[in-house]
């Protein structure tokens, strides 16, 4: 026993460069991950002011969240956005995978970083641009649709119903170069001997898509599936600029996202510290419930 | 709705080239991706193209695409209206100090990972790969709260240092310590009497630069874009970085567009040249960290 422990601390100060190398992160971690994590938890159930006086008040702020009508307002747009911008960022980042993994295309370096363009992009300069390009009066795209005959919109304004569309174009716009990079390493990962085998077989090249491809791309799907619904719930810079910094989302609340709700709590525009930590801890379990969901619906299909 | 019809004409046009015998599928292809890169790039241009024009310009109908000729007045007025190089100069100061701190401690981890066999290798491996899994929203309120108590709000040390050593990096680096640093090497140092740190840091260092470019560009644009946290954290004016002037320029409604069309082409023109230039390191290793094999 003796002799035992002594060889643990033997072997423990063998690799003691191994551990210094890898202690920043863990130190880090501990206090700028962990300690958040779990304090946040703790102040869910408070109500303070970030100063004094801290009241223990139960389950009450998750309560009068879900019954605070902008919540849930929030938590529309989220999902409202999220979901239909899913759409073309999946199925067009696919798409575009799958044509430029073709053996007819040349040049794709040069495509592939046209496409990712917008993801190295500062997200505040392209809402700006966006913003002029949804503009009511001399905005680019009233200007296109004049063609088509159809009166100006007033995109950003109006009943802020539409500013929601401007945050989905713009999400799809700026994930879909992201996601299409992703596909196509996984789709160059897929040995073309299967594909020559498909082919002797007969099949042809939609058959193949749907039989090989997707199959064999499953976890990367899942990973991008997961990654983007994460910068869905983050969702923050692109309709708080667009509405002019405006904490509310616009007219009618119409561009309020879940992360402009809970920063508007506290720290920037209110003091209710302990509301805005029980706000933190349901976006986080909506993710995790969320990646979970994925994760299963994906692998039950096996 | 006819904006629907629009879309589905063309979607039409381009399948019935695609039944073109010989070529067609081919023209096909390349149409759909050339109509994407306009797509893509389109946004690019209206922004460079409107910076050289004067608000009165921009404001017209129909909008004049072509670039113009007020650059110049463009570049006054904004010298005029915001302190653009205290800004660059803010961001370049928070990226490049964040940049490196991510590489020495990120390349440290992940090499100690992949060639170490210490105890607890596994368990502290599997705890790093979860930590990566948790969102970090669910701690949002107190990592504010820790700021001030730190006295971190106003400073550049609350951008740079809470995610100097971060997970991703770590495990990046790790995927590619494993692949490419040689055993024999270490043995051979090790051999000439060489310590552990003179290993890393003098013989494997070198050898991993390919992964330190790729890293670096990735993290550095990270840092370059970011805008929630240094808006919650960088109050005071002379702190700003790029994403929080342009902010400031949008919501001061008194701003031409002109001049802040100028300004975030200023803004972002930088960053958008080097990626061209190094997009190679940047999507492999991109792809590298999102494609296990």
């Amino acid at each position: 026993m003796n002799n035992n422990s002594h060889g643990f601390l033997y072997t423990i100060k063998k690799y003691k460069v191994a551990y210094a190398y890898i202690a920043p992160f863990y130190v880090l971690f501990a206090i700028f991950g962990l300690y958040p994590i779990v304090a946040g938890f703790y102040l869910g159930f408070f109500r303070w002011n970030g100063l004094t006086g801290r009241r223990f008040i139960g389950i009450a702020n998750y309560i009068s969240l879900f019954t605070d009508k902008l919540f849930l307002k929030a938590l529309g747009n989220t999902f409202f956005i999220g979901i239909i911008a899913h759409i073309p960022i999946l199925l067009g980042g696919l798409a575009l995978a799958y044509i430029l993994n073709s053996k007819l295309i040349k040049g794709k370096n040069i495509f592939k970083t046209i496409y990712f363009m917008p993801m190295v992009t500062s997200a505040v300069a392209i809402t700006i641009i966006f913003q002029n390009f949804f503009g009511y009066n001399y905005g680019f795209l009233n200007y296109l649709l004049s063609f088509l005959g159809i009166e100006k919109i007033n995109w950003l304004g109006g009943d802020g119903s539409r500013i929601k569309i401007a945050v989905i174009v713009m999400f799809a716009w700026k994930w879909i170069g992201w996601n299409m990079v992703i596909y196509l390493a996984g789709m160059q990962a897929i040995s073309s001997d299967i594909y020559e085998a498909a082919t002797i077989d007969g099949a042809n090249n939609w058959r193949m898509f749907f039989s090989i491809t997707i199959p064999m791309l499953k976890p990367i799907i899942i990973f991008t599936v997961i990654q983007s619904t994460i910068g869905m719930f983050n969702l923050f810079t692109e309709p708080f600029v667009l509405t002019n910094s405006s904490w509310t989302g616009g007219a009618n609340n119409g561009g309020l996202t879940l992360m402009m709700y809970l920063l508007n709590k506290a720290p920037q525009g209110g003091t209710s510290y302990g509301y805005a930590s029980a706000c933190a801890y349901v976006i986080t379990l909506m993710i995790i419930l969320i990646s979970f969901f994925v994760n299963t619906a994906a692998k039950e299909k096996d | 709705m006819k904006i629907f019809f629009f879309c589905l004409l063309l979607i039409a046009v381009i399948v019935l080239i695609s039944r073109i015998p010989k070529r067609g599928t081919k023209i096909a292809l390349y149409a759909v991706l050339i109509i994407l890169a306009v797509i893509m790039i389109f946004p690019f241009y209206m922004m460079f193209a409107m910076s050289t024009h004067a608000t009165s310009e921009i404001y017209s109908f129909p909008p004049d695409l072509l670039f113009g000729s007020r650059t110049l007045e463009n570049f006054y007025k904004m010298t005029a209206a915001v302190n653009f190089p205290l800004s660059f100069l803010n961001s370049t100061i928070v990226s490049l100090s964040y940049t490196v701190l991510v590489l020495l401690f990120c390349s440290m981890g992940g090499y100690a990972f992949a060639v170490y066999d210490f105890p607890g290798r596994r368990q502290l491996f599997s705890l790093l790969l979860v930590t990566m899994m948790i969102p970090w929203t669910a701690g949002i309120i107190p990592w504010f709260m820790l700021m001030s108590k730190f006295g971190w709000v106003n400073s550049f040390k609350s951008l740079i240092i809470p995610g100097c050593a971060n997970a991703f990096g770590i495990y990046w680096m790790r995927q590619y310590c494993s692949k490419n640093v040689s055993r024999s090497l270490m043995e051979a140092a090790r051999i000439d009497g060489c310590s552990e740190w003179t290993i890393f840091f003098r013989i494997i260092a070198p050898v991993i630069q390919p992964a330190y470019a790729s890293l670096g560009i990735m993290q550095f644009v990270n840092v370059w874009n970011d805008f929630m946290q240094p808006l919650l954290m960088l109050r005071d004016p002379d702190k700003m970085t790029l994403p929080l002037l342009l902010k400031t320029m949008v919501s001061d409604r008194g701003t031409d567009i002109g001049t802040l069309m100028f300004t975030s082409s200023c803004a972002v023109l930088p960053l958008l040249i080097v990626f061209l230039f190094a997009s190679k390191y940047f999507l492999s290793g991109l792809t590298a960290g999102a494609v296990k094999e």
